[in-house]
């Protein structure tokens, strides 16, 4: 006789049989999906590699050697995307904030504060991140300002200014998300409006928004390579030069193998949070 | 004596309507005053003019003898000496019911984190709920939310509850639990405005039944009086329509 936990009443018959069925049931879906994607990958395999101009593409495409060859420089170039990611992601998070709280204060005397922060999101998020590249790194050093910061400073600079902009109508949007009685509540209790906004409105908003927010961030992830149209080398840039030295565009291929590379734990984190969102929205 | 509350010609308009007109309104320390009247007869909007969450349109509110619809009153000090626990949306879903708690204490009195919790703990102790502290409330059912809701108000250790329907979202069976804190309340000498369409409530808990009608108290007096004996015609057609038909 089968007993789930002791002292449980013994499983009847049918139920007996659903759980059966229900196994027999998985054990078929798993089969199917594994000789469907087998037949699949057996297609795609053929289909390329029998094509009529398959080995030229290998040669230009794919070449170990090349990407042996090219393999240190992108690196170089890759460990410059991911400082500038990370201190980007840091800078438009904290000034993406720091706008949306300024958007969402009360009374005349905020007037001017609230009007800057809102024609901010709605400049950066209207401007081309490439012009707004061009005009820092370019413009900004010919004013000729002493301790004038590097081409790179003021690339990452052009990131943040654009990424706010947008992160910051992501913020706004949790902020208003959070019911009105949840600040009345935490008023009623004493708490000043910024201890209210910092210790109840903010840590709710947050919450709400991390999918969003990091999807950003993966956007930005791959955005951050355009400081490149100014001089520094990352990594598609560096790929760049190596494929014109080799005549072979195998460093292309290396470079995107390493974004994507990159992106993985970062896009895992993302739909990690939003499945645990979605759960937690469920639970209500 | 000074009244704990005092409300004098209290009006309130939005927008075109006038919700409170003048409204007199004085409560005695360890008293429990009952707000009755139709939905939209002003009752919440009154309470939250007391805690200051709205701004008077004319009148007087006295805290303790103190003027506290003064604008040059800071709301937050005045909040602080008053408890209040609205119909639902109360507590902060992202925090433990402890954290719930202490977070005024720690947060606006600057008491030690250690002391706010214990004297958190003692009190959901006393409600029954200490193996829940660190629950979150969406693990709690609303009558146990709601209780917690109270208890968070106390710990301010206000001069002042106000309850605004407070059992007005909870199914029928929770609603003695909650009740029953509020007679506990009652009973330590609590001082307290609640406002509900539950007239057994009233009645068990009040020393005085307030009618509200057209912006103004129309009719109060002992439940039994008020509840049973209404004078006013427009009491009489208020409680004849809540009867059971
Ligand atoms: N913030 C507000 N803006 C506009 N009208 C409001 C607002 N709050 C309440 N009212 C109106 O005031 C009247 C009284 O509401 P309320 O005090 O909630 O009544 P009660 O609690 O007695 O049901 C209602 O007509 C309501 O629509
Ligand atoms: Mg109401």
């Amino acid at each position: 006789m089968t007993r789930l936990v002791d002292g449980a009443p013994p499983l009847s018959a049918v139920q007996l049989d659903r759980i059966a069925w229900r196994r027999r049931q998985s054990i078929r879906s798993i089969l199917v999906a594994a000789a469907s994607t087998a037949v699949l990958g057996v297609l795609l395999v053929v289909a390329v590699t029998g094509a009529p101009g398959w080995d030229r593409v290998r040669a230009s495409f794919l070449d170990p050697s090349i990407a042996a060859d090219a393999l240190p420089d992108i690196l170089r170039g890759l460990w410059l995307n991911v400082r500038l990611l990370f201190f980007c992601a840091l800078g438009s998070l904290a000034l993406g904030l720091v706008i949306a709280l300024l958007r969402t204060l009360r009374g005349p005397v905020f007037f001017p504060v609230r009007a800057l922060a809102t024609s901010y999101t709605y400049t950066f998020r209207g401007l081309p991140l490439i012009i707004v590249i061009y005009v820092l790194t370019l413009g900004v050093p010919g004013l000729r300002l002493q301790g004038m910061p590097s081409v790179l400073v003021l690339g990452g600079a052009a990131l943040v200014l654009t990424y706010s902009g947008y992160l910051a109508e992501v913020f706004r949007a949790g902020i208003e998300s959070v019911h009105p009685s949840q600040v009345a509540a935490a008023r009623s209790l004493g708490l000043t409006y910024r201890q209210a906004m910092r210790h109840v409105v903010l840590p709710q908003a947050v919450r709400r928004v991390a999918p969003p927010l990091l999807n950003d961030t993966v956007a930005l992830q791959k955005d951050v390579g355009l400081v490149s149209l100014a001089g520094p080398i990352d990594a598609v840039r560096a790929a760049q030069i190596s494929t014109a030295e080799h005549f072979n565009y195998t460093p292309y291929i290396v470079a995107g193998v390493l974004f994507v590379l990159l992106a993985i734990p970062l896009i895992a984190v993302t739909d990690w949070v939003t499945l645990r969102a979605a759960r937690r929205q469920a639970g209500r | 004596m000074t009244a704990v509350l005092s409300c004098q010609g209290v009006r309130k308009v939005f927008g075109e309507a006038v919700v409170l007109d003048g409204l007199d309104l004085d409560v005695a320390e360890h008293e429990v005053v009952a707000l009755i009247g139709a939905s939209g007869s002003g009752k919440s909007t009154l309470l939250r003019c007391v805690n200051l969450l709205e701004e008077v349109d004319d009148g007087m509110i006295h805290l303790d003898g103190a003027h506290i619809t003064d604008p040059r009153v800071n709301p937050d000090r005045v909040r602080r000496k008053i408890g209040i626990v609205f119909q639902a949306y109360n507590l902060f879903p992202h925090l433990s019911v402890l954290d719930n708690i202490t977070l005024a204490p720690v947060r606006v009195h600057k008491r030690r984190p250690a002391e706010a919790r214990e004297q958190a703990l003692a009190l959901l102790a006393r409600i029954g709920l200490a193996e829940k502290a660190s629950a979150y409330p969406d693990r709690l059912s609303g009558g146990q939310q709601q209780r917690v809701a109270i208890v968070r108000a106390l710990v301010n250790s206000p001069r002042l509850l106000l309850l605004d329907e407070v059992t007005s979202a909870l199914d029928p069976e929770l609603v003695g639990e909650v009740l029953d804190l509020i007679r506990d309340l009652k009973a330590d000498g609590m001082t307290m405005v609640l406002a509900t369409h539950e007239m057994t409530f009233a009645r068990q808990v009040a020393d005085r039944v307030c009618f509200l009608d057209a912006g103004r108290i129309l009719e109060q007096g002992p439940p039994e009086q008020v509840l049973d004996n209404p004078v006013e015609p427009r009491t009489q057609q208020f409680l004849r329509r809540l009867a059971p038909a």
